[in-house]
């Protein structure tokens, strides 16, 4: 087709209206999740937790993580009297096959760990080729066609929530689900936890019972002088939780 | 005004060449959605969330499994979502008829949860399963689903279920 002066005054216009849908992106395409309305985090509620290792399990089925390593995983604290500085910590296997039996004094508990999902975080901060990120909806996610495997992030992490995955060699760490959430289902260790003591929390939606939850209770995240706004809040944690 | 100009042209002609390559190589390269949201590839976000699920949720359960609900909503396991202790089925919800759930050992499954530790919190139902079934399976006694073992209710079923 030949295009004409009077053609291309009709195209140019279309084209422009076009073109601002190519660039949308796909995202927001998804039916009924919009980037902008959510603010992803999580509720660990420690006195709830069994440590019976459920979450570990159903991450690792969820999301292939590769044997030995771990998006999240369990710490089992052991608290004599008054040395909050020096608790005995135990994952073994990252609580993957439950705890061994352990029958002693002092203040024991379990605290389940994960990617804070950091507002202001260190690990997205490091990386040198945009390859790890803050997604619009709060979750640091990993770009793994993107990522050089310069272990970067995995030092600037400061709760050792990273890893190299040891096929792919690139930088993996906790999704939050990403895949599961966006489709209005909760995260695999949410899901399969058996007391409720992890939630998946939107702090975005006004009728997520997160904010009653927070403004009545006892909250902490882990290592606030950090300043990383983590978004995974702990209840009733002890001054002893590292 | 210049001695020899020609030099001066032809090194605007290198760096115009150069310029003009930067950016025809720099736009192949740099993929698109590239800074949509932030100094990362945008399209990478639906990448991700394009990822199959593997546990199915509880809602797709209770579609099909309403008898196991109703039971469930007797004891206190109801709080337990299914795939907490059947595993991943997120393909047989897809295809209920050929990816059937594995029969659970209860011996190994129950103690997941019940095996006493000084750790677990003490509103939480524990045993040492060596003293308290001397490596019986659980569901001996007790149903997964409703686990507590009401003798009274058993009697009145049988007797319910006798006179019809």
């Amino acid at each position: 087709m030949e295009i004409t002066r009077r053609h291309l005054l009709v195209l140019l216009p279309a084209a422009a209206v076009g073109w601002k849908f190519v660039l949308a992106g796909t995202p927001e395409d998804a039916p009924n999740y919009k980037l902008s309305e959510h603010w992803w985090g999580m509720l660990i509620d420690i006195p709830k937790c069994i440590g019976c290792g459920s979450c570990v399990r159903a991450c690792a089925q969820e999301n292939d993580v590769p044997e030995g390593y771990y998006r999240t995983w369990v710490e089992r604290y052991h608290v004599t009297d008054y040395q909050l500085e020096r608790p005995q910590v135990a994952s073994p296997d990252g609580g993957k096959q439950g705890f061994p039996p352990n029958e002693i004094g002092g203040k024991n508990f379990f605290v389940p760990k994960l990617c804070n999902h950091c507002a202001d975080s260190p690990c997205t901060q490091v990386c040198p080729v945009g390859a790890t990120f803050l997604s619009p909806d709060g979750v640091v996610l990993v770009d793994k066609t993107y990522c050089l495997g310069c272990r970067y992030c995995i030092q600037a992490c400061p709760y050792g929530c990273r890893f190299l995955n040891p096929k792919t060699n690139t930088a993996e760490k906790c999704t939050l689900c990403y895949h599961r959430i966006t489709k209005g289902l909760t995260t695999a260790c949410c899901e399969v936890c058996p007391t409720g003591a992890r939630q998946l929390a939107d702090l975005k939606n006004p009728k997520d019972p997160i904010h009653e939850f927070l403004r009545t209770h006892t909250v902490q995240v882990l290592k606030p002088q950090m300043a990383t706004g983590a978004k995974v809040f702990y209840d009733g944690m002890d001054g002893s939780v590292r | 005004m210049f001695k020899d100009v020609e030099h001066l042209i032809r090194l605007a002609a290198v760096m115009a060449i150069a310029l003009v390559a930067f950016v025809v190589l720099r736009a192949a390269i740099v993929p698109h959605s590239f800074g949509q949201y932030g100094h990362y590839r945008g399209a990478a976000i639906a990448e991700i969330a394009a990822r199959p699920i593997g546990f199915a949720g509880h809602d797709a359960c209770e579609g099909c499994h309403s008898d196991v609900v109703d039971q469930k909503k007797q004891g206190k396991h109801v709080v337990v979502a299914c795939e907490a202790c059947h595993g991943a089925l997120a393909k047989h919800a897809d295809d209920p008829g050929s990816v059937t759930p594995a029969k659970l050992d209860t011996a190994v499954i129950c103690a997941r949860c019940h095996e006493a530790d000084s750790a677990k919190p003490k509103w939480f139902p524990q045993v040492l399963t060596a003293d308290h079934s001397g490596g019986l399976a659980c569901d001996t006694c007790h149903q997964p689903h409703s686990p507590k073992i009401e003798t009274q209710k058993i009697e009145t079923k049988t007797k319910a279920e006798g006179k019809q």
